[in-house]
């Protein structure tokens, strides 16, 4: 017996075998899909896969009835397959996208080719090492309310309604992975990506936070290496417009602060301490 | 089937996969860098023309090209749409948008998103010199409002006919509205406008003006929400508006109008 044919009538034990609702779903299609198999220090091969196409179908459905079905060796990282853990992150005919939300009725006819993403480490397959996003995101400091004022508060709706729109983020890194800055100048260590200047602009924006992070954001987190070409917006799958609502925010309070001589006159003539002392600002 | 396909479609090492990555695109991604470099090219050229090649001032009756307005020192061996052009050329070069639009066309940094870049290179971007003077975006703001404000003067004056002194409408009286509306359009939906009237701002119910300051940011964002659009539908607003007013000064016909 082969693996393959063994793996088949394991899963079938398990009742991995498509169920009966999916067996009427079937439209006599086959996806031709192609998946880059690999390891680190190995050559990566692109693996073709004949997958029976269901209605409905998600690229994350083909690549489990491979694994299920076909290849039981795939590696591929998923969780909620309802777009909302951002664990199925993958490159699908050269867009980063959630395999669990790209439907492939809705992708142009041929082969359907997914790759991990290009900008993190690989460990196998489709899945990549992230950890370098839990890293910087430990690098920016948490929310600190004024000393004395820890909670709770009554928060008019309109100081927070903006602030909505970050926490609708599911760290699925496909900013991170999209942004040329890291994937092809891999400033992974002197850039903090997309997705934590949205977090620092949620910390920033929030009427209670007091720290000024902006500073640390250009030194540390290198905003001016962004120039703004927006991919990362074009691939946020919430939809969060990651460009116009947090990080050219981010740079016009920077231009606040070191580009803006009637402030810096201003700030001189009121006594204020010079920009780049910690403390928040327009509050 | 398995197919080979490059080590540096992986990156394990510093580096690796630089250089153009498209392949797997059924789109042609390099559509968009094409048409913008194609676009903004030929505006730069007519500018160009229009500013320095086109004969003095481009001035037909009531109407004012506004490549020339506000019109400072009409005579002299400098053309008078230089001391005018640089805030608005300034403060699109500097716009976001429009930085968007270069570096992906012109500095193919990138071309487009995932498609990887041509070569590498020390990557500098908006933090060093000489890309990170467009942080004074929001002076050439300061200075286009002003403009703006001339701008919309010069409208007014297009509605009056320079010979009886009535009111007129003519066609270049609606073009000029037209472009001064769009420009209006985009110049208030600047992404640093939007900064200064309100987005600054952490707390909108406590501070001074705190929710008069809301109202305008909300205003701006609804403008910026379509900051592209009118970026381009402006800059050939302004460009219809110059060549209108070439062709009744090289007198290829008259501008029909009523005048009251």
């Amino acid at each position: 017996m082969t693996t393959v044919e063994r793996v088949r009538e394991e899963a079938a034990h398990i009742g991995a075998q498509p169920a009966a609702g999916q067996e009427s779903g079937l439209t006599g299609d086959t996806v031709d899909l192609r998946v880059l198999k690999g390891v680190p220090g190995g050559a990566p091969e692109e693996v073709a896969y004949q997958v029976p196409m269901v209605t409905g179908m998600v690229v994350l459905d083909a690549v489990h009835y491979v694994q299920h079905n076909l290849d039981t060796d795939l590696a591929c990282r998923w969780n909620c397959k309802a777009a909302k853990c951002g664990s199925c992150s993958a490159e699908v005919n050269g867009h980063p996208v959630l395999m669990c939300k790209t439907r492939i009725d809705e992708l142009p006819a041929g082969p359907v080719v997914v790759h991990p993403l290009k900008t993190f480490p690989l460990i196998k397959d489709l899945v990549t090492d992230v950890s370098r996003n839990y890293e910087i995101n430990r690098e920016i400091p948490q929310f600190t309310p004024a000393p004395g004022d820890e909670g709770p508060w009554r928060i008019q709706q309109v100081d927070i309604d903006r602030l909505y729109e970050y926490r609708r983020c599911i760290e699925c890194f496909l900013c991170q992975d999209v942004c040329h800055i890291m994937r092809s100048h891999h400033y992974a260590d002197r850039f903090y990506g997309p997705r934590f200047f949205v977090r620092v602009a949620s910390l920033e924006m929030h009427p209670k936070d007091v720290l000024n992070r902006v500073d640390q954001t250009r030194t540390d987190g290198g905003l001016g290496y962004c120039n703004i070409t927006k991919c990362c917006t074009e691939v946020c799958p919430e939809h969060i417009h990651i460009t116009d609502n947090a990080i050219i925010p981010l740079k016009e309070r920077n231009a606040d602060r070191h580009w803006d001589p009637v402030r810096f006159v201003g700030r001189f003539l009121r006594g204020e301490r010079p920009a780049g002392d910690g403390t928040q600002q327009g509050h | 089937m398995a197919t080979q396909t490059a080590p540096g479609a992986l990156i394990t090492e510093p580096h690796a996969g630089v250089g153009l990555q498209g392949r797997l695109r059924t789109a042609p991604w390099w559509l968009l860098p094409l048409t913008v470099v194609s676009v903004l090219g030929a505006f730069t050229v007519y500018a160009i023309w229009t500013a320095f090649f086109s004969g003095g001032v481009n001035q037909a009756g009531p109407y004012l090209s506004p490549f020339y307005s506000p019109l400072i020192w009409a005579t002299g061996p400098i053309t008078p749409a230089l001391w005018v052009l640089w805030s608005p050329l300034l403060f699109r070069a500097t716009c976001y948008y429009y930085r968007k639009a270069y570096y992906r066309s012109f500095f193919w940094d990138p071309p487009a998103c995932a498609v990887g870049e041509l070569r590498y290179r020390e990557y500098r971007g908006e933090a060093h010199f000489p890309l990170f003077l467009n942080n004074l975006h929001r002076f050439f703001l300061y200075a286009v409002l002003v403009v703006t404000g001339f701008l919309w003067y010069d409208v007014f004056l297009a509605f009056w006919d320079p010979k009886t002194g009535h009111v007129q409408l003519g066609l270049g009286t609606f073009i000029m509205l037209g472009n001064v509306t769009l420009l209006s359009l985009y110049t208030f939906g600047c992404h640093s406008l939007r900064h200064l009237s309100g987005g600054g701002l952490d707390c909108y119910s406590q501070g001074r003006f705190g929710m008069a300051r809301f109202r305008a940011w909300s205003a701006v964002t609804v403008l910026n929400l379509r900051h592209a659009m009118w970026a381009w539908l402006s800059m050939f607003s302004v460009v219809l508006t110059d060549i209108y007013i070439h062709m009744l000064r090289a007198g290829w016909f008259i501008d029909p109008h009523v005048v009251f």
